[in-house]
């Protein structure tokens, strides 16, 4: 209605300063809200980033998360006898049928996997011995699910395809036994098989045990290290979006029924924290505008009681009570318009300016940067917020003046 | 004083009013009041202060509600008419002139005038302002349809009033004291004004006042004495 909204601006004008500051006050409010949210939203992706990126989004098991139920159970669900001390059929332990597991995973969309085998394993080398986790993978698809590729200093892992006897081992392991590449060590399984492997690769990845104690082998060669022919006990899986990892991760448990835990999963109680943190961190915000609401209340119940004869006179004039309140929560409309238009443009300013802002944390050569989250959603947030507010503090002094009496008015003016 | 044709309803008719506020020791501010007046007709309500003039002026313009009787307006029975209506009713068929002014002080003269006009809805705001800077040009006020209320002599803003009261091209003029607050040359010119009303628009106009200089341009006059009507009572 154009006429609600002439008299609502010739209201906030003509109490131009009082408007001015309710007006920062939402302003100050999105921007502090915008600014602290972009960080923390910042920090918390870049925590996760890393710890996304440095594991696998879901990880499938050669485990089960419930036992099956035995066939006589399922036979006679409601016998009178049960039988004690029935035990699952012993069998090789990891993932049976995993090829056919893998083609249904990989079908998925988004979805790149590689089967590993993973074992205990001793290395020896003239003399010195150093116990490694063994994982055989193939090595075209488990470059596309680990970083391990990029890690590599010397060789490379897809050596392991074209040398069946190849082994690609740590930087921590190399300086241990004074390898090389081609260098030849022998590795002794589990059952007391040994077998001489050739150094195809080295790789380096920071971490000192990683370093020091994995190697990959070829798949195959694990399986027969390992005594465990045609089984693999893990499928590593990355996917185009790891925000998908925990659907994805039921969708693979219900088909296959072998555990598969997401990243999410697995970091849950990370996750609970972040959580916990933003929750924290948006009622701090927020609590900035709900003082400015305080402002906006102020200044538009000033406006109601200065303007009570106004009120009165519209009223009648003919003007209904909910068009008065329409005028006053209007007002406060308008400053929350206003407010959260300018405030998130101070807002990013705000990030921009914090964007630049280089640290160099202690020990870290790198300069790093503070990481500003630049995600629509905080905007929405601060809006509605702001908005809110501003709402629910002309909504008091708007029902003040929908029941204004214009007869108790005139009769108290006459 | 009757110079209407017989045939036409009255356009207020007024039957056993009774307003009485509640309270602990109930106010009665108008007794069993009962009139009628025709349509054109310039009549003052007249009485002492406190007589309750002005609530009886508040209830025929249907701000107030009668405890008890009934008020018809140009036919109607406004009898358990609810806000809304009452406020509609108002807003198109009634006009109120204010011993103060209460014109918005942060619009414009026109503005002021065209706001009813804009409320009711009928015509374009372009309509609206323009039937507005008519109004006020016919009451003499060339010139001043941007000036701020506060720029205008008390004359012309009681003008000013005048011109809203007349926006929607209400019945009735409802008019307290319209000439309370103006020297005597702006009075004379309020009161021709409205008793011009009568003569040529054929608007009814009924104003409650002290001024016995602005009575006697009256058709009739409601003596009212303590919430009654009180055919003796005469000014002064």
């Amino acid at each position: 209605m154009a006429v609600a909204l002439d008299v609502a601006l010739a209201h906030l004008t003509s109490r131009k300063r009082q408007t001015l500051v309710s007006l920062t006050g939402v302003v100050l409010g999105v921007a502090f809200f915008l600014a602290v949210s972009s960080l923390m939203r910042g920090s918390e992706k870049d925590f996760l980033k890393r710890l996304v990126d440095n594991s696998p989004h879901i990880t499938v098991y050669d485990e089960v998360r419930q036992g099956r139920p035995q066939p006589a159970e399922l036979r006679w669900p409601d016998a009178a006898v049960s039988v004690r001390n029935v035990k699952p059929p012993r069998e090789t332990r990891g993932i049976r049928g995993w090829s056919q597991r893998l083609e249904f995973i990989e079908a998925l969309p988004g979805v790149r996997a590689a089967p590993v085998l993973t074992g205990g394993a001793v290395l020896t080398f003239a003399g010195r011995q150093q116990a490694v986790s063994l994982s055989g993978a193939l090595p075209e698809k488990m470059k596309q699910v680990t970083t391990i590729e990029e890690k590599m200093i010397e060789g490379s892992l897809d050596a392991l395809a074209a040398d069946p006897n190849g082994i690609v081992v740590g930087q921590g392991l190399v300086d241990k036994f004074s390898l090389h590449l081609r260098s030849t060590l022998n590795v002794l399984a589990a059952d007391g098989t040994s077998r001489p492997l050739r150094v195809v690769g080295i790789f380096r990845t920071g971490n000192a045990a990683y370093d020091e104690g994995q190697a990959f082998v070829l798949l195959k060669r694990a399986q027969a290290l390992l005594g465990r022919e045609d089984r693999v006990n893990r499928v590593i899986i990355q996917l185009a979006d790891p925000y998908d990892a925990r659907d994805v991760a039921q969708t693979i448990e219900a088909a296959t029924g072998y555990k598969s835990v997401s990243w999410v999963e697995a970091s849950e109680d990370i996750l609970s924290l972040l959580l916990v943190r933003n929750v924290i961190m948006y009622s701090v915000v927020s609590a900035i505008l709900v003082v400015a609401a305080f402002g906006i209340y102020n200044t538009i119940s000033t406006i109601v009681m200065e303007k009570t004869r106004d009120i009165a006179i519209m009223r009648a004039m003919g003007f209904h009570a909910r068009d008065l309140e329409r005028i006053f929560l209007l007002e406060g409309l308008i400053v929350g318009v206003l407010g959260s238009g300018l405030g998130v443009l101070l807002g990013l300013v705000l990030m921009q300016v914090l964007g630049q802002v280089a640290i160099r944390p202690p020990g870290v050569s790198e300069v790093v940067h503070l990481p500003v989250w630049w995600g629509a959603e905080q905007y929405a947030l601060a809006i509605t917020f702001a908005m809110l507010s501003c709402l629910a503090a002309s909504y008091l002094p708007a029902r003040r003046a929908g029941a204004v009496h214009p007869v108790d008015i005139l009769r108290g003016a006459a | 004083m009757s110079r209407t044709e017989s045939a036409s309803p009255p356009v207020i008719r007024v039957e056993q009013v009774t307003r009485t506020l509640a309270g602990e020791v109930p106010v009665t501010l108008v007794h069993d009041v009962s009139f009628e007046i025709e349509r054109g007709e310039f009549v003052c309500v007249m009485g002492p202060s406190g007589s309750g003039k002005s609530s009886l002026l508040y209830l025929l313009g249907l701000l107030d509600v009668p405890t008890r009787g009934r008020i018809w307006i140009d036919g109607e029975d406004t009898t358990g008419f609810d806000d809304d209506r009452l406020t509609d009713f108002r807003l198109a068929r009634l006009g109120y002139v204010f011993q103060f002014h209460f014109l918005l002080a942060e619009f414009s003269v026109v503005d002021n005038v065209s706001l009813p006009i804009r409320k009711l809805g009928r015509v374009a705001d372009d309509a609206a302002r323009q039937r507005a800077a008519q109004l006020l040009d016919q009451l003499g006020l060339e010139g001043q349809h941007d000036k701020r209320p506060s720029q205008l002599s008390g004359g012309q803003r009681q003008r000013v009033a005048i011109a809203r009261a007349l926006a929607n091209d209400p019945l009735v003029i409802l008019a307290d004291e319209p000439t309370g607050n103006l020297d005597s040359a702006s009075s004379a010119n309020v009161r021709d004004i409205l008793r011009g009303l009568t003569r040529e628009l054929n608007k009814t106009v009924v104003a409650v006042t002290h001024d016995a200089q602005f009575a006697v341009a009256a058709d009739r006059r409601i003596g009212i004495v303590d919430g009654r009507i009180d055919l003796a009572w005469k000014p002064g």
